[in-house]
């Protein structure tokens, strides 16, 4: 490359380059390409470094449906995070997923913030996740009030039921058992759907369950405190006096337990109750809404005949209210009667009588009586209150235990001051059917078989003898007459057979007869219709509808006279 | 070969344009074809200068086009992000290794080579070395002809993503991968274009 341009040669036609001034661009301008890439390549660099968030682990029973580099953590369905990397933990019993949190989402990274997987979910009200059907799980995010940075987390296996701050306000429940509920369950309120099942747990002393309820607001003002709630889950079918009843919130429900709260009727305090207020949860609506029980008392009946068909919890019921129900049948031996009286424990609430109950408390304490249950229970008994166990339903025979005044009860001595207290039982009312019975078959047995027999005796032996008397005398003569009958049609037989004269002569007469038959009619016929004829004579030929009323009677008398003439 | 006479010892210059031959001046800076008017020079004008620079710029870009996910496939709600590695490596792992094995060439072995082949021939070129010379263009030849073979991903990126468009049930996307993949083909094929082979055949030996 030397700049001494050599002399052509032999290429003296060759052109000459054009030689002007121009302006030129510096060779060093492209180096800006990799500047500019770098700055780029730099630029993502920082913003991938900038967007970081800080890095998670939460730890999960399983990884089913979690996958590395995919799975996203959503809050509200506004994705905030990825799962990174998915291991076990050392001691196998589950894994921990790395979670890298975008940077506007640091505030996730705090002590009380949950994670849970969302997958789809059926039942307990519906079905849930089911978009994730089609996209695969993503865990879900609630992040708390705390702001204490926290990096490790247990991920929760069920969503929470409550999102951190929804409005609304979470009441507890007590109950013997869970039944059909599971967290999530529906709580309804005049069967609208305003809350669900937030948590439950055992009670500290394993005597019930407490399960945690959220109402949504505003619905939350609708509990107050003197709000009853009761178990809604399955279906309620009752078969009473008006048919039969089938009661259900709803067909989730059915499949997934619920509670329902209403206020009692009548007037009741209906300030909103306080967050975290706590409540009776009944067995079912009825029982539900009842009036207040108060205080229970404990009875005792004592019954001298059968009570097959009376179970434990069946009611106990004065005048057809429900006041309480059995607790305890036990045999008891009576060795003076020698007898196996069955001894009745039954628990009544005297406070469900309401204006009953205040009433006669009121008159006892007007009488400066003790206001005592006992007390005024010896009053009814003397008026004749006794316990009856009737039958309840005729199907199933089930029995239930009757408060009732009986008329005409023998006097029997009540106890005030026997603990429990014991109510004096009449027979009920299958007994006095079975009475009825005995009496008739007392009556029955009254009557006078053996004589009956004696007498009926007698005449079959009379009987007998005449029969005998029929066979011997009677029966002889009888054949002796029926032969000769039989001669007698013989020779009958014979003069009447179809090829003999007399019937062929017979043939003819009937024929005649016929027709002197239907001369006879068509005269009385006419004569019917023209009894002037008898003076005057018959008119000429009648009119032409007159004879279709005549002729139409005649063929049927010709027509059997046919058959027969033409047989012969 | 050291025998051969160059243009400029025969005070010849050639255009690169529309090759026309003219005599050789001296101040050729300012030279022009006095046939179509584009600037006369002896060798590409900074060739080496303008090479290198592509070169690395495309090696800027070569990094996020790997990181960075090319193509985002949705399909029944299942959204699949892949760079072009994770690609080979699906397509691997599902097993069509064939399919893999020429995306894993026409995304990484040939731009690889690419910066490869392109530096050894510029360092060697800068060197005036004559070692190889012969090879050395013929490997700038090769590097020449592969250059728009080495577009596959992005073809196949954009043509997925006009043809896989139903909605919920399949869908690509490209992502920012692919774009910066396409600009690092594009800036090795520039880079290459930049690069006057007949440096190769400057050498030290020749000269002397
Ligand atoms: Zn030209």
């Amino acid at each position: 490359m030397t700049d001494q341009p050599k002399p052509p040669q032999g290429h003296s036609d060759l052109p000459e380059p054009v030689v002007r001034q121009r302006r030129r661009f510096s060779a060093s301008a492209i180096w800006l390409v990799p500047v500019l890439a770098a700055l780029v390549g730099l630029s993502l660099v920082i913003n991938a470094w900038v967007q970081a968030g800080p890095t998670i682990s939460v730890s999960f029973q399983t990884a089913s449906g979690l996958e590395a580099g995919k799975t996203p953590v959503k809050y509200k369905n506004v994705v905030i995070g990825k799962v990174t990397s998915i291991r076990l933990s050392k001691d196998r019993s589950h894994v921990i997923t790395r979670i890298s949190l975008e940077k506007n989402a640091e505030s996730f990274a705090t002590k009380d913030t949950r994670f849970w997987v969302v997958r789809p979910r059926i039942g307990l009200g519906g079905v849930s996740g089911i978009d994730t059907l089609l996209s695969g799980a993503f865990i879900g995010a609630d992040v708390g009030e705390s702001k204490d940075a926290e990096d490790e987390f247990t991920g929760l296996e069920t969503p929470p039921a409550i999102t951190h701050g929804a409005p609304g306000k979470s009441f507890a429940l007590h109950s013997d058992d869970l039944g059909s509920l599971d967290i999530g369950s529906p709580v309804y309120f005049r069967r609208i759907q305003v809350g669900r099942v937030a948590s439950y747990e055992l009670d500290r002393d394993g005597k019930g369950v407490s399960v945690q309820i959220f109402i949504d607001s505003p619905n939350d003002g609708f509990v107050t405190k003197s709000s009853r709630f009761w178990n809604a889950s399955g279906v309620d079918v009752q078969l009473g006096a008006n048919g039969l009843k089938l009661n259900t919130q709803s067909l989730a429900t059915v499949l997934a337990g619920g509670v329902a709260f209403q206020d009692p009727a009548g007037p009741h305090d209906a300030t909103p109750a306080a967050e975290d207020a706590q409540f009776q949860l009944f067995n079912d609506q009825a029982t539900a809404m009842a009036p207040p029980d108060g205080e229970p008392r404990y009875i005792r009946m004592r019954f001298d005949h059968s009570l097959r068909g009376l179970a434990i919890d069946a009611p106990v019921e004065f005048q057809g209210i429900n006041i309480g129900r059995v607790v305890s049948i036990n045999l008891d031996y009576d060795e003076k009667a020698q007898r196996f009286p069955l001894v009745v424990g039954a628990v009544v609430y005297p406070q469900r009588l309401g204006r009953v109950h205040d009433k006669l408390v009121a008159i006892a304490q007007a009488r400066g009586e003790d206001a005592d249950l006992a007390q005024m229970m010896g009053k009814l008994v003397e008026h004749g209150l006794r316990a009856q166990a009737r039958s309840g339903n005729l199907l199933t025979g089930q029995l239930y235990i009757a408060l009732d005044f009986i008329p005409n009860a023998p006097k029997v001595d009540f106890d005030i001051n026997a603990r429990p207290m014991q109510i004096p039982t009449a027979p009920g009312s299958f007994d006095k059917l079975q009475e009825q019975l005995g009496v008739i078959v007392d009556k029955v047995q009254k009557i006078p078989f053996d004589s009956i027999g004696k007498h009926l005796d007698q005449t079959l032996a009379d009987l007998d003898g005449t029969l005998k008397q029929v066979n011997g005398k009677v029966l002889p003569e009888f054949h002796n007459t029926l032969k000769g009958a039989q001669q007698t049609l013989g020779t009958a037989n014979n003069a009447l057979s179809s090829d003999s004269p007399l019937q062929q002569n017979l043939g003819a007469t009937m024929q005649e007869l016929q027709r002197a038959a239907r001369s006879l009619r068509v005269l009385t016929d006419y004569l019917g219709g023209h009894p002037e004829a008898l003076i005057r004579g018959r008119k000429a030929d009648p009119a032409p509808p007159k004879p279709t009323p005549v002729d139409t009677p005649t063929p049927p008398p010709s027509g059997p006279s046919q058959p027969k003439g033409s047989k012969p | 070969m050291s025998s051969l006479p160059r243009a400029h010892e025969l005070g010849l210059i050639g255009c690169h344009v529309c090759g026309l031959v003219c005599r050789d001046v001296p101040d050729l800076h300012d030279a022009t074809c006095p046939r179509c008017g584009a600037a006369l020079h002896r060798r590409k004008l900074g060739s080496f200068a303008r090479t290198w620079a592509l070169l690395i710029a495309a090696f800027f870009f070569y990094i996020p086009a790997n990181v960075l996910p090319i193509m985002r496939t949705v399909s029944l709600g299942d959204v699949d992000d892949n760079t072009i590695l994770s690609g080979v490596l699906e397509l691997w792992v599902k097993g069509s290794p064939d399919l893999a094995i020429i995306v894993f060439t026409a995304s990484i072995v040939v731009p690889m080579l690419k910066f490869l082949a392109m530096s050894l021939l510029l360092i060697s070129a800068h060197r005036r070395t004559a070692w190889a010379q012969r090879q050395r263009a013929k490997l700038y030849r090769l590097v020449e002809f592969i250059g728009y073979w080495s577009m596959l991903d992005v073809f196949v990126v954009a043509l997925l993503t006009a043809l896989v468009q139903f909605g919920i049930l399949s869908l690509v996307e490209p992502l920012p991968g692919v774009v910066f993949f396409g600009l690092t083909v594009v800036l090795t094929m520039l880079a290459s274009m930049s690069f006057d082979p007949r440096l190769i055949w400057d050498s030290k030996e020749t000269h002397d």
